[in-house]
């Protein structure tokens, strides 16, 4: 099965580089091996995924039928928040969208199928090397069929000022088809630079698609990176995504995983601090109702001594909504003076809605001070009569408590087009009366 | 420093002599014959027998879970001896002055003289040796409030119907490996049952010991507290020392009944293995509580100091409205024991509150885990549960790990779950020494303190116990 697909790839895509090649027929292979995850297995024991084996996508390019034009993209992905961006449609490369020019020389700001032309030792080297598939089928299932994304790489000693933004529109429209793209991000941050990155994802198809996106990074000695993710699928969409990160020695990372799409959307983050001194900061905000599903699994591995991690994950969920949180923290042996944090609040606004959370820590050094905590509640009486004797009516005290609820996630974003991009989302699907649901 | 604090963890397990007592056994082995043998052995009514052959067929069927956070070589459930009863001179003591002198003499060894504790302490006890009751004591005095404290086997004789009733209505036949094959082969336990509105008078009390070499020890406990009654239980097990591991499978069964209360606490002190972690007891219990009635209670109590490995998760299924369940746990690993353990609040019915506090300490190469799970079920509005797990690690070569489940289902409930793991500040060591305490002392001061909010729930007399397990069970360990 897997020597016929990958020979229709071939010639869907011209000839590849044996290396990928071969990477993709060990991926396949490993994808077989694995399966699909099932609800047996502990990772996945909330959510179903059922519902997207049972439906067969089909891969999509432009010239599909039901696919939107270019002229009408520009404006259901709204404004952008950066100024160098990459625009992919469907999986696929927009060039006439995207904007890549003007970055200072050294930057390296493409897309993954053209960067595999121009700079293939580049790839070579890095491409798979952070995100491991071989235990992963979800991940073994993108590498196998990976197609295009975004390669992003920082040369040592560079602080790039200006955030770069990856948009990912998925654009069928009406057509009846179930498309899917692989995404695939590499970003290189070499020592001493900084980077910020924002992804977003952004659907606007009536029919349900499947988006399962892989993002690898990997920071140098002493390097700063803030990652933003934006997940705004499509009512009908399936998201699974994954951002696996390693870190070098002194290398601060940030995550920041906002997710308000998607029907069923699954956000794995996963970073390793492979060396010492190193500081991570995983934050998340989930803000869903209807019947949207979101699960997000967490890993921070403490693999060396002199780390830092503090994690903040916030729900807020209302209609028949379902929440997931399972983060794990693991300290090994060797990893002294480990400090680690973590935490995941979750406010449920309605009684139908369902919040499953399991913050796990896993120990096996003792000079270390972990803790960490979860809650799950709703808005407090006391505050709501306290808005609502000053004034304001119920939607309104329940929407400003609600907002309150989210905001230090929120404000922790440095980027300030996107801070104040999603203050005024939150503040549109807030007023509604607690309806959280995508419009 | 540190060197200091980890000498002081070297003690040897007091508790492990052997007790020279002809017993009568069963061969070595599982299958249809031995679950009829030991059955008939006990004269069981025929209900039993197909309630004992429905868990043994349903057994098979099942493979051992591999999902808790411990190691060990695979059981060989055909290489243990399942029926092991210290053999009777005349068939049924009536009394104590009929036991065995041997076995009064072991009892006596543990502190816990039968004699002693029914003349001075009040402590009515029901002692069960290997597989088999030895004595209750106290009977005739609990007799006269109506409550019924005895061995599991004279509970089948001559309470039939409360047995038929309650048995499996907690833990069913086929719960979970461990307590399908306890229900097979179980072969005594206590059985306590409170009748309506009474308060029992005294702490009721059992007492494990594993004597025979290559016998599981599979007890049932059964307690049924009907409505607006209270009991307080203790249980308390250890084991000789032996260089091979023994299987220790028990079933807890509690059932509280409208505005009923049960307390159960357990020391739990078998034998953990030896320095280099050969040895010592598999000690995986299913203890569960259902507060069937309203207002109903069910509090656990748990210190766990002994076994190579420890997985047990004490429950409680809040059926009833405005029930209340409760879970207070201190876990200590040293050397090379895992303890897997935790608990389970299951909340179905309105208003139900549960109270969660775990401390673990784990020192020497030992891993501690909690486990937890809160669920909340949509029906259960304004229910409320607040769990909080500690660890601390002594020695860096320790883990402690923390793995808690919840679920809720409905907005009015509010839930909140706190962890921490660290190891004694220097600063407070620094400070109890700058007052003149030795380094040993402030550990054992520090752990003490960590360990208060558990210890507190328990007993007077257990409480004093248990805070000499614990500083037995880290002694050399504190550096």
């Amino acid at each position: 099965m897997s020597e016929g697909f990958l020979q229709q790839f071939v010639k869907d895509y011209g000839n590849e580089p044996g290396w990928l090649r071969d990477i993709r027929r060990s991926a396949l292979d490993r994808f077989a091996a694995l399966g699909f995850p099932n609800r047996q297995q502990e990772a996945w024991r909330y959510t179903n995924l059922d519902p997207i084996q049972q439906t067969a996508f089909k891969s999509v390019d432009f010239s599909s039928p039901g696919v939107i034009k270019t002229v009408q993209l520009a404006e259901l992905m709204g404004d952008t928040i950066a100024a160098q961006r990459l625009v992919f449609v469907n999986g696929h490369y927009a060039s006439e969208l995207s904007l890549a020019k003007g970055l200072p020389d050294g930057v390296i700001f493409g897309n993954l199928s053209d960067m595999i032309v121009s700079h293939p030792k580049l790839l070579e080297e890095s491409l798979t090397h952070y995100a491991p598939y071989q235990d992963q089928s979800l991940v073994a299932l993108n590498t196998a069929f990976l197609h295009d994304g975004a390669f992003v790489y920082i040369p040592k000693g560079l602080a790039l000022a200006q955030p770069l933004e990856l948009i990912y529109v998925s654009s069928l429209d009406g057509a009846g088809i179930a498309g899917v793209s692989y995404p695939r991000n590499l970003i290189v941050v070499g020592d001493e630079a900084q980077v910020t990155v924002v992804e977003r994802y952004v659907g606007v198809a009536r029919d349900p698609y499947l988006t399962n996106a892989v993002t690898e990074m990997v920071g140098g000695a002493g390097s700063h990176i803030d990652h933003y993710k934006i997940q705004q699928e499509g009512k009908l969409a399936f998201h699974l995504g994954s951002l696996q990160v390693r870190q070098g020695r002194d290398c601060h990372f940030s995550s920041h995983a906002i997710t308000l799409g998607g029907k069923l959307s699954r956000n794995d983050v996963t970073t390793v601090l492979s060396d010492q001194g190193c500081d991570t900061t995983l934050n998340g905000l989930y803000l869903v109702g209807g019947q949207q599903h979101v699960d997000s699994q967490t890993s921070i591995d403490h693999a060396c001594p002199h780390g830092t991690s503090r994690e903040l994950y916030k729900g807020i969920l209302s209609d028949q909504a379902t929440g997931v949180f399972n983060g794990r923290i693991i300290v090994r042996p060797d990893a002294q003076k480990t400090s680690a944090r973590q935490s995941n609040k979750n406010l449920v606004l309605s009684d139908e809605a369902q919040v499953n959370t399991k913050p796990v820590l896993e120990i096996y050094a003792n000079d270390v001070k972990c803790n960490h905590g979860a809650t799950i509640g709703r808005l407090d009486e006391q505050q709501l009569f306290y808005l609502r004797s000053r004034g304001l009516g119920e939607p309104e005290a329940k929407g400003l408590l609600t907002y309150a609820f989210a905001s230090d996630v929120v404000d922790s974003i440095k980027v300030e087009t996107l801070r104040n991009r999603l203050k005024e989302w939150l503040f549109v699907r807030l007023a509604g009366q607690g309806k959280l649901e995508a419009a | 420093m540190t060197a200091s604090i980890e000498s002081l963890a070297t003690q040897d397990y007091k508790y492990g002599f052997v007790t020279d007592v002809e017993s009568d056994v069963a061969p070595y082995g599982l299958n249809e014959d031995i679950v009829r043998l030991i059955s008939s052995k006990k004269n069981e009514p025929a209900f039993m027998l197909e309630w004992r052959l429905k868990a043994y067929r349903h057994w098979l069927t099942l493979t051992e879970p591999t999902w808790p956070n411990v190691h060990y070589p695979k059981i060989d459930y055909q290489d243990i001896i399942y029926y092991s009863a210290p053999k009777a001179k005349q068939p049924g003591p009536k009394s104590l002055s009929e036991v065995d002198p041997e076995v009064l003499a072991t009892f006596n060894k543990l502190g816990i003289s039968l004699q002693e504790q029914e003349r001075l302490t009040g402590v009515a006890i029901d002692a069960v040796f290997d597989s088999v009751s030895v004595a209750t004591t106290f009977k005739a005095k609990l007799g006269e409030l109506g409550i019924i404290f005895c061995s599991f086997s004279e509970a089948v004789l001559n309470h039939p119907e409360l047995v038929k009733k309650y048995l499996g209505s907690v833990v069913p036949v086929g719960d979970n490996f461990f307590a399908a094959l306890n229900s097979a082969v179980f072969s005594d336990g206590s059985f306590c049952y409170i009748p309506k509105g009474v308060r029992c008078p005294m702490e009721l009390s059992t007492y494990f010991r594993i004597n025979a070499m290559n016998t599981g020890q599979f007890e049932r406990t059964l307690i049924i507290a009907d409505e607006g009654s209270y009991v307080s239980y203790l249980e308390g097990c250890t084991a000789p020392m032996r260089d091979t591991n023994q299987l220790h499978a028990a079933v807890v069964e509690l059932v509280a009944l409208d505005n009923a209360q049960i307390k159960y606490s357990t020391v739990q002190n078998w034998y953990p293995g030896d320095k280099e972690g050969k040895g010592g007891i598999y000690n995986f219990v299913t203890k569960r509580g259902k507060c069937a009635g309203i207002n109903s209670k069910i509090s656990w109590t748990q210190v766990e100091t002994g076994s190579a490995i420890t997985w047990k998760y004490p429950s409680c299924i809040l059926l009833g409205d405005n029930s209340v369940g409760e879970f207070y746990s201190v876990a200590v690993v040293n050397n090379y024991q895992q303890a897997d353990t935790g608990t389970k609040m299951i909340h179905i019915g309105k208003n139900t509150r549960s109270t969660i506090v775990s401390k673990g300490i784990s020192a020497g190469r030992g891993q501690n885990t909690y486990r937890g799970m809160v669920k909340i079920q949509k029906g259960a509005t304004g229910a409320r549960n607040y769990s909080q797990c500690d660890s601390l690690l002594l020695g860096d070569k320790c883990g402690a790990h923390t793995f808690p489940y919840v679920e809720v289902k409905n907005s009015s409930s509010q839930m909140e779950h706190e962890a921490s793991t660290s190891k004694i500040g220097e600063d407070q060591l620094f400070y109890c020494q700058q007052r003149g305490l030795a380094a040993e002392d402030a550990v054992s001061l520090i752990v003490n303190g960590f360990c208060k909010q558990v210890f507190r729930e328990l007993p007077m007399e257990f409480a004093v116990e248990a805070q000499k397990l614990l500083n037995v069970s880290l002694e050399g360990s504190v550096g």
